[in-house]
């Protein structure tokens, strides 16, 4: 069974579990002693394996040289019998004969060396799955097991702080209230602004004497002058 | 301990300039393993923690507690989370020790600006989870 089906097994007994035991309940420390043994075995196959190639590549030389023995020796037996000397050509034959045996022996090792190198091939591979596999699994057990005691400590922490734990609800009603408060507040601010600006705007427009504000003060002079002349044009009539 | 807040160092930052300068605290708090706290201006009831592992730094905000789901809309609400999980960007649902949460989780390698992208996606996703699901609860 994984490390999953291990979890689901102690998420269905209980929570704690998955936090406490997880670590006991799957003997990591036996992963990782699993996980040391296939690394030594791995060491120890690609020693093996180099020495197995190099006996490969050894074979492989000495078959080339026997088969070029071997062409040797008959053409210089074709040779007497071209010659006709015939027990000359017997003794050629007979060499090549033990050069065939020798081929023949050479060629029976050199399979086995392939063979023996794809099986340590072979091993190196599941050795390595097996590593990546115990990996996982100890990666996984002690990830629950920090994430329990991450939630323990959290807990802890909020019981230590003194805050009482708020409720989702009240939680969410909280940061939408002052969420509401900040737009409102940005809303406020927005049309605060709006108000400045249109202030400001109409003193720099009475400064540079547009608008009512710096007409009044001509209008007010105005109103008095023609007051004025109202108020002393009848008594020029009456000196005149 | 040491070493998860180095990894977090220079993360408060990060996340302000993605939330446009919110402010972002962060608070290591006692217990057998690392935790920072990361409380966001704003919303504070809905602290992230983040944790690290040697397979992975997890990034968890907690919703609510069992008891305050409503029990006859549970398995209702199991169901919508469940198909919720894969639609979510960055974020999944979760519960450990009858406490439900959103978390994301990210590789231990991680840079910090997808740590930071991490959290600020986790934050908007657990606010606006926890009011498209407050239906759910009591």
């Amino acid at each position: 069974m994984g490390v999953i089906g291990k979890l689901v097994t102690l998420v269905r007994g209980s929570a704690r579990e998955l936090g406490e035991s997880i670590i006991d309940a799957n003997g990591v420390h036996i992963y990782e002693q699993e996980i040391h043994d296939a690394k030594v075995a791995i060491a120890e196959a690609k020693i093996e394996l180099t020495g197995v190639m190099a006996k490969e590549m050894q074979s492989a030389r000495a078959i080339e040289a026997a088969r070029g023995e071997i062409a040797r020796l008959e053409n210089l037996a074709l040779e007497a019998l071209d010659k006709e000397k015939e027990s000359l050509a017997e003794e050629v034959a007979a060499q090549v004969a033990e050069q065939e045996a020798d081929l023949e022996r050479e060629t029976q090792l050199h399979a086995e060396y392939a063979v023996q190198a794809s099986r340590l091939k072979e091993l190196i591979k599941a050795s390595e799955a097996k590593i990546r596999e115990h990996e996982r699994a100890v990666q996984m057990a002690k990830t629950a097991e920090s994430v329990y005691k991450a939630t323990q400590s959290v807990s802890e922490s909020i019981g230590a702080s003194g805050s009482k734990l708020v409720g989702a609800r009240e939680s969410l009603e909280r940061i939408k209230k002052r969420h509401e408060d900040l737009s409102d507040r940005m809303v406020a601010a927005d049309a605060l602004d709006r108000e400045l600006g249109t202030r400001a705007l109409e003193e720099k427009l009475a400064e540079a004497g547009i608008g009512a504000t710096a007409e009044r003060k001509e209008k007010v002079m105005a109103r008095l002058r023609a007051r004025r002349a109202e108020a002393s044009a009848p008594s020029e009539e009456v000196l005149a | 301990m040491e070493h998860l807040q180095e990894r977090l160092n220079g993360l408060e930052d990060l996340i302000a300039a993605r939330l446009s300068g919110t402010s972002v605290s962060f608070q290591p708090i006692p217990g057998a393993i690392p935790v920072i706290q990361v409380v966001i201006g704003g919303r504070e009831e809905l602290p992230i923690f983040v944790t690290a592992s040697h397979a992975q730094i997890l990034c968890i905000c907690y919703l609510w507690a069992d008891a305050e789901v409503q029990p006859e809309r549970r398995v209702e609400l199991m169901e919508v989370l469940l198909e919720l999980n894969p639609a979510i960007p960055l974020s999944s649902f979760g519960r450990v020790d009858g406490r439900y949460m959103l978390f994301g989780a990210l590789s231990a390698n991680s840079r910090a600006e997808d740590i930071a992208s991490d959290i600020v996606a986790l934050s908007e996703n657990a606010l606006e989870a926890l009011e498209a699901l407050a239906d759910y609860l009591i």
